[in-house]
């Protein structure tokens, strides 16, 4: 037994962390000069296993140190002191397709990293690491509480953060794919909003029947949360990825009940029929199917589905009407959805009507459409079924992994600060001084 | 609308160790508005624990506590982890009470929270404008906890996650006996095997029977253990855990450690006997012990002055490893500094006291814990139980000063 080798110590600080938290990762005690791997691995809760790995030199001290130090190949290079999560992908030999997706939010993603010797690129799981150490990366944090929903009959799960409140609240919504999918909901209710994650395609009653919820569901989904008494019912926002920008845009636009502080829309657009809810949306996919495309990998296109931008007033949302502050999320390389083009459009419509200043437009290069909550996994495409299809395909999302790693983390960082300015600010300190004389 | 918009507080992160710093942050509040942090623990004996201290937000409405000075409350100054070292028993609790975690597989529950104004009291009466719920573990993700129950042995083995091999510890607490697991978990979260001896139960030392072989064999526990590497096993022993330390590392044939770690402990023993010898020297010299203005029982003179008889010393001369000594100024339990410099005069003759590093802490008292947890001038100890099971114990409250103090 080499002693030495032994030795070596590695530590991941905080060792229990959120999802959206920054960790260190130190090796100490290595041969100077020694080559190092290091290396993260993952089962997630589908059984599939996960990996990423750097090359690292220990430095005069033998010490590497993730955060400062140059990875030298892997999955990732360069200095990247979170890769070791968001370079993560399915072991070779795994089945494609594959996404990483926490479905129950009350326990942690596991993820043990370890340190070998020399520079590995394969066959991790044959060799002895020198030292491992155990990670949790956490959705909820203590203290928040989930809540299940079914009130007004709503699919929906509230999450509350910790606290006597009363908090801001904010209605999440997903995309094509349905589920209830409650991650962000939680981290968000983590960092102070009272989220309230909902399903809105794949309720049981639209599952067993086909028919799809109206407008009013989502009326309902704003009372429920307005009227809770830890919520601060004047300081709703709405946060929608992909289809879900749709919804986010008609209730901010044309409803009577939804009152929103802001609005949040990831990888969306604002073309849509503008009467109607749920099911003409679809319909209006269905109709323009022939504009999707397959590519050699036969992954499936869908973004031409919307183009080009109409310029029928009746088949997108009149966001001049839009009354509070909108973030757009734009990945340049979204495959799935036409979002630069869209985003685009409504900024020339709300020139137009003179609300620009509300708008504020995030738009990033080389980034795929599933723009998440920061240091989770990309993936190019992926298996997938949109309700009201029969079939699972492989759709494309685009973007490269770098840089829509970047994009994760950059998007949160202000989607985070744009939500709280405008549900926790408006207190002016100065202000506040000058009643005080 | 009268729903006022609350401030935004942060504790990052909110799952550390019990020995990691945190941050707690306060935002939104009004410019230059006073507050009050307040931190609350309910045990798990059922009592409640709180601290508090008073501040001022900046002119962006915001209080740092890592960086912002605390007007007053259980502590002053820049304090980051005060929130926690100087949590005390709430007003109207039970007297003598100490801070112990028991089951380390579950973390200490902490909430912070923040009121308007600067407040001392009535913390329950009124709801804060802001709280948050921090975990703070003994255990890092991947430790593994098993039982000992082998050759006579009683304890608990923490084993850090990983391949291993490992180096080791053995961890011996003081006189109070039992079983305490928290220390051994928290070394084990730091890369050692360690562990967690029982050596005799609460109240029963004077009727305890323990020879050297006990401590000879838990050792050998640690050092045959598959993932540990045999010539990499230390000592580590607080105050009665110190003497044992002292003795295995002079005396024993068998055991050699790497090093000892000695916090509050002395090395005044009748050599030859078992360690129960220990107890009846002090009631040898009980006249000695002094009761103060409270009723508190001070025991350091039980062994002053230091004995020039070798008989009546661990023969530290022989020790050949690196041993550190932790004590402070103000162990009115044991004489630990006196103690500690009379060992160094010891090996100074002998020409080993190179290995000797002695850490001596002003106005810190005898219980050198694990930092950022509560300490206590006095709490109750039991000495010794009656025969009878339904008998009462008998309590004694033993006189430590207060401090905030870290082991290192």
């Amino acid at each position: 037994m080499d002693r030495k080798q032994c030795c070596v110590k590695l530590s991941v600080q905080p060792a229990r962390g959120l999802v959206d938290e920054k960790f260190t990762v130190l090796v100490q005690n290595a041969p100077p000069g020694s080559q190092l791997t290091v290396h993260a691995l993952h089962q997630c809760e589908d059984g599939y296993t996960w990996e990423a790995f750097a090359h690292y030199i220990a430095n005069a001290t033998g010490t590497v140190n993730v955060s400062e130090d140059l990875s030298l190949g892997g999955t990732y290079s360069g200095v990247e002191p979170m890769g070791l999560l968001w370079s993560l992908r399915p072991v070779p030999g795994s089945k494609p397709g594959l996404r990483m997706r926490k479905m129950n939010v009350q326990t942690p993603l596991e993820i043990r990293i370890s340190v070998y010797q020399g520079h590995s690129t394969e066959a991790f799981i044959t060799q002895v690491p020198l030292t491992s150490v155990f990670v949790e990366r956490w959705y909820m944090a203590p203290g928040v509480r989930r809540v299940p929903i079914t009130e007004g009959g709503l699919t929906a799960t509230l999450f509350l953060p910790s606290g006597p409140g009363p908090f801001p609240g904010l209605l999440d919504l997903w995309g094509g794919g349905g589920k209830l999918v409650e991650y962000r909901a939680a981290l968000l209710a983590s960092h102070g909003f009272a989220s309230l994650a909902l399903d809105y395609l794949t309720r049981k009653i639209t599952l067993e029947t086909g028919k799809m919820v109206d407008n009013q569901y989502f009326e309902t989904a704003y009372r429920v949360l307005q009227q809770h008494p830890q919520v601060l019912s004047s300081r709703i926002a709405m946060l929608g990825l992909s289809f879900g920008t749709c919804i986010a845009l008609k209730m901010a636009a044309y409803s009577q009940v939804v009152k929103l502080r802001c609005v949040v829309c990831i990888s969306g657009s604002h073309v849509q029929p503008v009467d109607g809810s749920v099911k003409e949306i679809l319909e209006y996919f269905q109709r323009n199917a022939e504009k999707t495309r397959i590519n050699e990998e036969n992954q499936v296109i869908w973004r031409d589905l919307l183009l080009p931008i109409p310029t029928d007033p009746a088949l997108k949302v009149d966001v001049g009407r839009l009354q509070c502050p909108v973030m757009l999320v734009v990945a340049e390389d979204d495959q799935n959805w036409p979002a630069p083009e869209s985003a685009q459009d409504m900024k020339e419509m709300m020139e137009q009507a003179g609300n620009s200043h509300l708008l504020t437009i995030l738009s990033y290069p080389n980034a795929g459409h599933l723009i998440e909550p920061p240091y989770t996994p990309h993936f190019r495409a992926s298996s997938f079924k949109t309700v009201g299809q029969g079939q699972m395909v492989m759709a494309l999302w685009g973007g490269d992994t770098v840089p829509h790693a970047r994009a994760q983390e950059d998007a949160w960082r202000k989607m985070l600060a744009f939500l709280q300015e405008n549900l926790y600010g408006s207190t002016k300190p100065a202000a506040t001084s000058l009643s005080h004389l | 609308m009268s729903q006022t918009i609350p401030p935004i507080l942060s504790v990052l992160p909110t799952r550390a160790l019990v020995d990691e710093k945190f941050k707690v942050l306060v935002e939104n509040l009004p410019a230059g508005s006073p507050v009050t942090l307040h931190s609350l623990h309910h045990s798990e004996d059922k009592d409640y624990w709180e601290a508090y201290a008073h501040y001022i937000s900046d002119h962006k409405g915001t209080v740092s506590v890592a960086e912002d000075l605390s007007f007053g409350g259980t502590y002053a100054g820049i304090e980051p982890m005060g929130l926690l070292w100087s949590m005390r028993p709430v007003p109207g609790s039970r007297t003598g009470l100490r801070l112990r975690k028991m089951d380390v597989r579950s973390p200490m529950l902490v909430n912070i929270s923040v009121y308007s104004g600067h407040k001392a009291e009535g913390f329950r009466e009124q709801p804060p404008l802001a709280s948050v719920l921090t975990e703070r573990w003994y255990m890092a993700p991947g430790v593994r906890r098993i039982d000992i129950k082998e050759k006579g042995v009683r304890g608990t083995l923490f084993i850090p996650p990983g391949p291993g091999p490992f180096p080791g510890l053995m961890d011996m607490w003081g006189g109070g006996g039992g079983l305490l697991e928290y220390r051994s978990a928290l070394l084990a979260s730091h890369g050692y095997v360690s562990l967690a001896l029982e050596y005799f139960s609460p109240g029963e030392l004077q009727s305890a029977d323990l020879e050297f072989k006990y401590f000879e064999a838990a050792f050998n526990i640690v050092k045959d253990h598959p993932q540990v590497i045999p010539d990499r096993v230390g000592l580590f022993g607080l105050s009665l855990g110190a003497v044992v330390t002292m003795c295995l590392a002079a005396e024993s044939t068998i055991t050699k450690p790497r090093c000892c770690v000695c916090v509050s402990g002395s090395h005044i023993f009748p050599r030859g006997e078992t360690l129960s010898g220990i107890h009846k020297l002090m009631f040898r010299n009980s006249h000695k012990a002094r009761v103060d203005e409270n009723n508190y029982h001070i025991w350091r003179d039980l062994n002053l002055p230091i004995t020039s008889d070798l008989s009546m010393k661990v023969d530290v001369r022989r020790i050949n490893c690196p041993m550190l000594l932790v004590n402070g100024h103000d162990d009115q339990n044991t004489p630990a500094v006196e103690s500690a410099e009379d060992v160094a005069q010891m090996m100074h003759t002998a020409g080993n006291d190179h290995l000797l590093t002695r850490l001596h802490y002003p106005d810190t008292g005898h219980l050198i814990e694990p930092p950022y947890s509560p300490h206590f001038r006095a709490t109750n100890f039991i000495m010794e139980s009656t025969k009878a099971k339904d008998e009462m114990h008998q309590k004694h409250v033993i006189l430590l000063k207060w401090n905030f103090s870290k082991e290192t």
